[in-house]
C-alpha cells in the first residue's frame, strides 16, 4: 500500500481537495451572508454560471486572468442587485425567485457561449504562486502552499467573514435582521438596506466563484458548474451559518471527492464500484448535515420577507 | 421519393424550455438584452422560417449536451450537416443541452407532432421515452442511439458505435508512446460507447505492451468538467504520461494534459483544437454513414426496425491524426496495422 500512496500521490490528493473546495467555499461564504440576514438565494448556481462565462470570455478576449475574475465578479454583483430587488423589494417567494435566477443564469450563460464563442476554446489559467518558505515545508508545502492566488484569497475570506459577522456593527445588524427583523427595525436598523447588502455580497461572491472555476479550468462549457451552486447552499446549512463551518464543509466535500478520485485511479476502488463511490461526497455531506441540523437552528427569519408593521 | 434539388437547407436551433425561461427572466430583470432569437428558436416549427416547402426533408436532433461540445453531440450535428450538404433542401432543427430526459422527451414528441420526417434521439438515456412516444406517431421515423434496440417498433431505427475499435488503435499508440508505462483514462459512467471505448483502449494498450499499467477512472458524471480535470490530476500523480478520455466533460482533462505536457488521445470528435501540441489522434464518429442508409430506407418506404453500427470497416469510425504532432513512423505503422487487423477481423478488441 505504501508503494501506491507515494508522497506525490498524497500531495496531489490533498491539493486536489483544496482546489475542488475553493469555488464552493467562495460561493458558500457569500450565500451565508444572505441567509444570516434572512434571505435564501437559490439562484447561486445561475449567478456562478454567468460569472463563469463572463470571466471566461473576458480572459478569452483580453488574455488577462485577473481582468476575467474582475468581470465575473462584477456580473455577480449585478445579479446580486437583481436578486435583492426581487427578494427584498418585491418580496417574492425566495425559493421560486431563486430558481428563476438559476434558470436565467443556466440559459443565458449557454446562449451567450453559443453566440459569442461556439466551440470550447482553452484560455490561460491562474498562475501558481508558491508561498515563500511555507511552500518548502515537506508535504504541507505541496499540499497547501503552491496554489493560485485565488485559493489563498478564498481561505483568507474565512477569518475576514468571521470578523465582519462577529466584530462589526454591520455583522451585528446582519445577525439581528436574520433573527428578528421587527426588533432590529424598531432599533433603527434598516432591514431592507442590510438585506440588500448581504444579497449583493452573496451575488458578488457567487460571480467570483464561477469566474474562478472557469479560469482555473481554462475552459467553459454548458452548465460548467454542474450544480456546484446548490452544493454551496447546502454547505451553508452544513456549516451552521458560520464561516468556519462553511469552510469545513467545503473542504470535506472537496477532500472526499479527491480521495475517491485518487482511489479510483489507483484501482483501490474497483470499476464496478465507481458509480457508487461517486456518490460518496454527497452522502457524507448529507449525513453531516443531518448531524448539524440537530444541533443548530437556522436564522429565525430565514426565507421570511419583512414588511414594517406586519 | 422526395426531390432534393436545391441547397436551401435551413437550420434552426431549438433550446430546452429553460432557455425560454431564461429569456423571459432576462426581460423581467432587465439585466441583459442579447440574441436575435435564432438560437432560442421557436416551438412553432410550421413557421415560414422552418418550412421551405413540401419537398423539404426535415430532420430534428435531440441531444444531451451542446451541439459544439467537441464530443458526443457534435458528432451527430456534424453528420447531419454532411447529409444536409449532400441532399440539399433539408431543414435541420436541433434541441441540444437536454441533459434532463423529460426535456428531451418533450422535444422528441414536439418534433413528431410537428411532422418532422426524421427525429434523431441522440442519447441512450432517451430510450425509455422513445419507446413510449414512437408508437403514437407511426408515420414518423425515429433514430435512436447509441443503442442496439428498436423495441420491436417498425418506425424506430437504432445505431451504435463500435468505439472499442478506435479505442484499441488508440491504446496501441498510447502504450507505444508512453515512457513511464502508465496510462490514464478518464471516463464518465461505465455505459454505452464510453465503456466500449475504454475497454477497447485497455485491450489495445496491453496488446502493445503487456506490462503497461492502464489506470481507469470513471468520474460518475458526463458533465462535471472540474471532476474530470481532477481525475486527470490524479492520473498525473500516479505517474501517467499519456491520457485519454471520453464524453463531453473531458475538456477539463485535456487542459490538465496540456498544462503538464501529457499526450492525449480523443474520441467522438476531433479534439485537436483543444490542445494542438499534445493531441496525438482522435477517433471521429461519422454518423452520416448510418444516416445515408436510414434516409435511403425511408425513401423505399421502410420506416424502422433495423440496427446500425459505425465501425472502422464501414468508415463510420475514422482515426484522424493530428498533423501538428510528430508521430514516430513506427507508431503510425502500428496504428495502421491495428486498423487493418480490426477491419479484416484478425484482431479482436475483446468486446
Amino acid at each position: 500500500m505504501s508503494d501506491i500512496f507515494t508522497r506525490t500521490v498524497i500531495i496531489a490528493m490533498v491539493a486536489s481537495g483544496v482546489r475542488l473546495a475553493v469555488p464552493l467555499l467562495i460561493a458558500s461564504l457569500g450565500e451565508m451572508y444572505g441567509q444570516r440576514s434572512g434571505v435564501l438565494n437559490l439562484g447561486v448556481d445561475g449567478i456562478m454560471l454567468l460569472g463563469a462565462f463572463s470571466g471566461y470570455y473576458a480572459v478569452l478576449q483580453s488574455g488577462t486572468v485577473w481582468y476575467g475574475l474582475f468581470v465575473g465578479t462584477i456580473v455577480g454583483l449585478l445579479l446580486g442587485i437583481a436578486s435583492a430587488v426581487i427578494a427584498v423589494t418585491l418580496k417574492a417567494e425566495q425559493g421560486i425567485s431563486g430558481i428563476g435566477v438559476y434558470l436565467f443564469g443556466l440559459g443565458m450563460s449557454d446562449l451567450l457561449f453559443q453566440k459569442l464563442v461556439g466551440t470550447p476554446v482553452p484560455i490561460t489559467s491562474f498562475p501558481k504562486v508558491a508561498i515563500p518558505l511555507l511552500s518548502d515545508v515537506p508535504l504541507l508545502g505541496g499540499m497547501l502552499f503552491r496554489h493560485s492566488l485565488v485559493v489563498y484569497l478564498a481561505f483568507a475570506a474565512v477569518p475576514l467573514s468571521m470578523f465582519v459577522l462577529n466584530r462589526t456593527t454591520f455583522g451585528l445588524n446582519i445577525r439581528a435582521v436574520g433573527q428578528n427583523p421587527e426588533s432590529a427595525d424598531s432599533l433603527g436598523v434598516s432591514v431592507t438596506r442590510v438585506r440588500y447588502a448581504t444579497v449583493i455580497i452573496g451575488g458578488t461572491l457567487a460571480g467570483t466563484a464561477g469566474a474562478a472555476l472557469a479560469i482555473d479550468l481554462g475552459i467553459f462549457q454548458q452548465n460548467l458548474t454542474n450544480a456546484a451552486g446548490f452544493i454551496a447552499i447546502a454547505l451553508v446549512y452544513f456549516g451552521a451559518w458560520r464561516p468556519l463551518g462553511v469552510m469545513a464543509g467545503a473542504l470535506l466535500y472537496g477532500f472526499v471527492n479527491a480521495v475517491v478520485l485518487q482511489l479510483k485511479t489507483l484501482g483501490i476502488i474497483p470499476l464496478s464500484w465507481s458509480d457508487i463511490a461517486a456518490m460518496a461526497p454527497a452522502v457524507v455531506t448529507i449525513l453531516a448535515l443531518v448531524v448539524v441540523a440537530q444541533r443548530f437552528q437556522p436564522p429565525a427569519a430565514l426565507t421570511k420577507p419583512f414588511s414594517r408593521g406586519t | 421519393m422526395r426531390p432534393y434539388a436545391n441547397d436551401t437547407r435551413e437550420r434552426e436551433m431549438k433550446r430546452p424550455r429553460y432557455r425560454w425561461m431564461a429569456l423571459f427572466a432576462a426581460l423581467l430583470l432587465v439585466v441583459a438584452a442579447c440574441g436575435d432569437g435564432d438560437d432560442t428558436g421557436s416551438d412553432d416549427t410550421s413557421s415560414d422560417d422552418t418550412t421551405s416547402g413540401d419537398d423539404t426533408f426535415r430532420i430534428a436532433i435531440v441531444a444531451p449536451s451542446a451541439s459544439n461540445d467537441l464530443a458526443f453531440t457534435q458528432s451527430i450535428v456534424d453528420a447531419v450537416d454532411v447529409i444536409a450538404d449532400e441532399m440539399g433542401n433539408v431543414d435541420v432543427q436541433i434541441t441540444d443541452g437536454t441533459f434532463v430526459v423529460e426535456d428531451a422527451a418533450a422535444a422528441i414528441r414536439g418534433y413528431a407532432e410537428d411532422g418532422v420526417d426524421l427525429v434523431i434521439a441522440h442519447g441512450s438515456q432517451y430510450g425509455g421515452s422513445l419507446e413510449e412516444i414512437a408508437p403514437d406517431f407511426p408515420d414518423t421515423v425515429f433514430a435512436w442511439g447509441t443503442a442496439a434496440d428498436t423495441f420491436g417498433l417498425s418506425n424506430v431505427f437504432s445505431y451504435e458505435a463500435a468505439s472499442d475499435e478506435g479505442g484499441y488503435v488508440m491504446g496501441v499508440m498510447a502504450a507505444a508512446l508512453s515512457e513511464s508505462g502508465i496510462i490514464g483514462v478518464v471516463g464518465p459512467i461505465e455505459v454505452g460507447d464510453a465503456k466500449l471505448y475504454v475497454d477497447g483502449f485497455h485491450v489495445g494498450a496491453l496488446a502493445e505492451d503487456s506490462a503497461a499499467t492502464v489506470n481507469i477512472n470513471y468520474t460518475g458524471s458526463f458533465s462535471d468538467v472540474a471532476l474530470a480535470s481532477e481525475a486527470a490530476q490524479s492520473h498525473l500523480a500516479a505517474g501517467a504520461d499519456v491520457l485519454t478520455g471520453t464524453a463531453q466533460m473531458v475538456v477539463g482533462a485535456v487542459g490538465v494534459a496540456d498544462e503538464n505536457g501529457l499526450l492525449w488521445f480523443g474520441t467522438q470528435a476531433n479534439q485537436t483544437s483543444l490542445a494542438p501540441d499534445i493531441v496525438v489522434a482522435s477517433q471521429v464518429y461519422h454518423w452520416e454513414v448510418v444516416l445515408r442508409d436510414i434516409i435511403a430506407k425511408i425513401e423505399d418506404g421502410v420506416l424502422g426496425g433495423e440496427i446500425y453500427e459505425i465501425n472502422l470497416a464501414n468508415d463510420g469510425l475514422v482515426i484522424e491524426f493530428n498533423d501538428g504532432f510528430t508521430l514516430p513512423a513506427d507508431v503510425r505503422a502500428k496504428a495502421d496495422a491495428a486498423i487493418a487487423g480490426i477491419e479484416s477481423g484478425s484482431i479482436s478488441t475483446g468486446s
